[in-house]
């Protein structure tokens, strides 16, 4: 197990060097050029010519890569184009935000997701069973942006029970130790901001939840179905087990292996739906980031930062294939 | 006589209420709404609007802008002499100012400020120890408004008087001096952390720096010690808050959770104006949005008539009335109206679709046979003098349709299109930018934007001998009222040749609740809270 999970954080080395060339080739044939986005209208040649010069964009591209590489091998992602600092720094000050958006709303979507999906299963075409699966059609659908501002109106403007955007209310600070706010406020038992980062991180959490919560639910249900229908339920049941002992032991666990793979690829969806929560919640975090980045054609944002995520990623799903031996020893990992 | 005790009572009531109202009240916390994070806050570095509103209330420059207009007042230079042939500026500083940090403003902290920009340091401590680290990136600002051709040197002559003396007259020098790249910074703070300057900036302007979260929001605080005592600042602290998507940054000032906000859609606008809590601020933004040619090539660089046809074909008061929503005027001349030097005997162009047809069939293309289809660059992004370029550019074709002119758009991401803009490629015909003015001198937009025969650099290109005497005249005479008849008879002009036909001018309208008071937008777009008090 343990040399398997070793080998397989080794092959993460050629993947990321892969992508970053994909991700570096794109950027430098996509058009736009950082210089002129900085200066906007008041560009002029001298001006151009030099932050150009200054930023390295005269170099030919394969000079540009290997420049990135041999920062890369020391660990230093560059400075960003922009905003003048270590491309660490400013991951460093907004992934923690996203990441602890990402992990409740991973949390709430299975949570409901998996209970919704085994009542369903279980009492298949039922009214329950069609309006959840109703709901999760429609949570698959439903335009983040779009369901992000009703959220807002229900709850923030006419019941008045969660506030609009923002991570902190403005009357609070938190003294930051890891900059995940709700860990940072623990620590620092800085109860009254705890209970404000957690008011301010429901309706974004929820909003983000509902395509994942939709996806785990259907995945949930039909493999429920299936497994429910194996001989070795019926003789569980034969035996006068309880119905509880039945679906949570017996079926339970067999239907989860294709759920596992379902969250950890959902976690993927969920950084990526980030963007637009990030965007309507005005929640600091990376998403925003790089988008303003690809708007702005900051080179240096986009390649660290999609590297970093990347890597997040791969070390995710290596999370998830681990999890499979311990949901089911069948699966031993070769 | 009782009923005239008790209307006395009540006016005095009244009299003194309203007084209580006006009197300015120190306290509270102000919130500011907006849509983007800065990028930095080191003025000489940064661009963008939203790095220069926070540096427009931590530091201060040598001259003011005033509260309303773009004159200038004494600032940190309670005086300045200009010698005769103008080419040497002698400051004379306010004494008692301190940096945020307990440095002493002085001279050298002049010479510090400004000498960082230059390519060449050419310049005079009093304190012969103190010297600028090289360079980070070359300083945009200073770089596009071509400083190092203007300064040549600068000298600390004893504590409070600084002279700048300049390699050639240069009339806007002054206003220049008032722009944010100008500032004045604390010569202790940078040295201490050049690098880290522009996340903890120390100036003497009446707020301080405090703390700094990332695309979510800046504190400042009130600088208990500022120097002028006459007014604010009043609020004890300010905070910035980054809110992207407009609509929800309206939502969090409906409930007032935020005080001001920043570029609202124009939707939200006329609910603000209903909302009895709320008040609208409003500033004619000194801006234009304009139309020009590709006057590198044939038929635009010599046929006047054609470009004359396309002036009187476009309706741009329906533009204004249904893109700008309003929220401008049409544009006679390339510089607002607000600005001296605007030329009112000009009546602009008049859309008439008959004197259009008449121009096109004396350029030789009657009912625009035999020109064949043209294109019209049409901007990709909103900016504050054009709040959507692709439907300005989809109103203009049909305008254009009208005479017998065919017209596609061409568009691109916004840094392609900037950039293909000024090479002046073959595939470009008619083309649509603007200008937001940075110091209130015509010579920031009649130079900058139309005299193509000064630079290859000028997007227009337009080149007219005659026009480019004057913007040489203009720059060269330092007397303000020949200055305005310079700059009328240019706009005059440029108006004859049509060389490029001005759109409009937008207006910035922010809403705020109504315990905001004296909350005032500057032409310049600075936001200054100095002397903004809460009710």
């Amino acid at each position: 197990m343990l040399a398997y999970v070793i080998r397989r954080i080794f092959i993460l080395i050629p993947t990321l060097l892969g992508m970053s060339l994909i991700v570096f080739l794109m950027l430098h044939f996509t058009p736009g050029d950082p210089a002129e986005l900085l200066m906007g209208e008041r560009a002029t040649d001298e001006a151009l010519a030099q932050i150009r010069e200054h930023l390295g964009l005269n170099e030919p591209i394969h000079v540009q890569y290997g420049m990135f590489l041999k920062r890369l091998a020391k660990g230093d992602l560059g400075e960003t184009i922009w905003t003048r600092q270590k491309v660490w720094t400013e991951v460093k000050q907004r992934f923690p935000a996203t990441i602890e958006l990402a992990l409740v709303a991973l949390f709430i979507s299975c949570f409901f997701g998996i209970v919704f999906g085994i009542i369903s299963a279980t009492k298949q075409y039922s009214i329950f069973d069609y309006i959840s699966m109703v709901g999760a059609l429609a949570g698959v659908s439903m335009p983040i942006f779009w369901l992000g501002l009703v959220f807002m109106l229900i709850f923030s403007i006419n019941l008045g029970w969660l506030p609009i955007s923002g991570r902190l209310g403005i009357e609070y600070d938190i003294e930051t130790i890891t900059n995940f706010y709700i860990v940072d406020a623990l620590l620092t038992r800085n109860w009254p901001a705890l209970k404000d980062a957690l008011w301010h991180i429901i309706m974004p959490a929820v909003t983000l939840s509902t395509i994942p919560m939709a996806i785990v639910a259907r995945m949930t249900r039909s493999a429920m179905l299936e497994v429910l229908r194996q001989d070795y339920i019926k003789t569980a049941k034969a035996k006068g087990l309880s119905q509880f002992m039945v679906i949570f032991k017996h079926a339970l666990r067999n239907a989860l292996i294709p759920v596992v793979t379902t969250i950890g690829l959902q976690f993927g969806v969920l950084l990526g739906g980030a963007i637009l929560t990030e965007t309507i919640f005005a929640w600091p975090g990376v998403g925003k980031w790089m988008y303003d980045a690809v708007m702005q054609r900051d080179y240096m944002v986009i390649q660290g930062g999609t590297l970093f995520i990347a890597a997040i990623f791969i070390v995710i799903n290596l999370c998830v294939d681990v999890l499979y031996a311990v949901i089911n020893p069948r699966i031993s990992v070769q | 006589m009782k009923k005239l005790f008790v209307l006395l009572a009540v006016m005095m009531l009244v009299v003194t209420g309203h007084a209580l109202a006006d009197t300015p009240k120190a306290g509270g916390t102000l919130v500011f709404g907006r849509g983007g994070d800065s990028v930095g806050l080191d003025p000489a570095y940064e661009t963008d609007g939203n790095s220069f509103m926070i540096c427009d209330n931590i530091f201060e420059a040598l001259v003011f802008y005033a509260d309303e207009s773009t004159s200038l007042e004494p600032g940190l230079a309670k005086s300045w002499d200009i010698s005769p042939d103008g080419k040497t500026y002698t400051f004379h500083l306010r004494k008692g100012v301190k940096f945020h940090d307990g440095t002493p403003f002085n001279a050298d902290a002049v010479v510090f400020s400004i000498g960082r920009m230059m390519k060449e340091r050419n310049v005079k401590f009093l304190d012969k120890g103190l010297k600028i680290p090289a360079q980070e990136r070359p300083p945009e600002y200073w770089v596009s408004m071509e400083m190092d051709d203007t300064i040549g040197a600068i000298e600390a002559v004893d504590e409070y008087t600084v002279v700048f003396k300049l390699k050639r007259v240069e009339a806007p020098f002054l206003a220049n001096m008032g722009m944010d790249f100008a500032d004045i910074i604390s010569p202790t703070a940078f040295l201490k952390n050049p690098k880290e300057f522009l996340r903890a900036p120390v100036g003497t302007g009446p707020f301080k720096f405090v703390k700094w979260v990332k695309d979510d929001r800046i504190i400042l605080e009130k600088n208990k010690t500022y120097w002028d005592k006459t007014g604010g600042p009043y609020v004890d602290k300010l905070i910035f808050r980054s809110i992207p998507e407009n609509s929800v940054r309206f939502l969090e000032l409906k409930t007032g959770n935020i005080h001001i906000c920043q570029f609202p859609n124009p939707a939200d606008i006329a609910l603000a104006k209903k909302d009895p809590n709320l008040k609208l601020t409003v500033q004619p933004g000194m801006n234009v949005g304009y139309l020009s040619f590709n006057h590198t090539k044939e038929p635009w660089k010599s046929n006047l008539h054609l470009r004359r046809a396309i002036a009187h074909a476009l309706n741009r008061k329906a533009i204004v009335d249904n893109i700008y929503q309003g929220m401008g005027q049409v544009a006679k001349n390339p510089i607002p109206p607000t600005m001296w030097g605007y030329n009112k005997s000009i009546p602009g162009f008049k859309y008439s679709v008959d004197m259009a047809k008449a121009e096109l069939k004396k350029a030789g293309f009657p009912e625009g046979k035999g020109l064949p289809e043209i294109t019209l660059w049409s901007m990709p992004v909103a900016r504050p003098y054009n709040p959507e370029g692709l439907k300005v550019g989809v109103a203009m074709i049909s305008d254009l349709a009208k005479i017998g002119i065919k017209a596609r758009i061409v568009s691109y991401d916004w840094g392609t299109y900037l950039k293909r803009q000024r090479e002046q490629p073959a595939d470009m015909d008619l083309f649509q930018l603007g200008w937001t003015g940075d110091n209130g001198d015509p010579d920031n937009f009649l130079a900058v934007l139309f005299d193509g025969l000064a630079s290859s650099s000028i997007r227009t290109q337009w080149k007219n001998e005659e026009y480019h005497k004057l913007m040489l005249e203009g720059k060269q005479t330092v007397d303000q009222k020949k200055r305005t008849m310079i700059y009328e008879k240019a706009l005059q002009v440029i108006f004859d040749d049509v060389g490029a036909i001005p759109i409009a001018h937008s207006t910035v309208i922010w809403p705020a609740v109504n315990k905001v008071t004296n909350f005032k937008l500057h032409p310049t777009g600075s936001v200054r809270m100095k002397n903004v008090w809460l009710k």
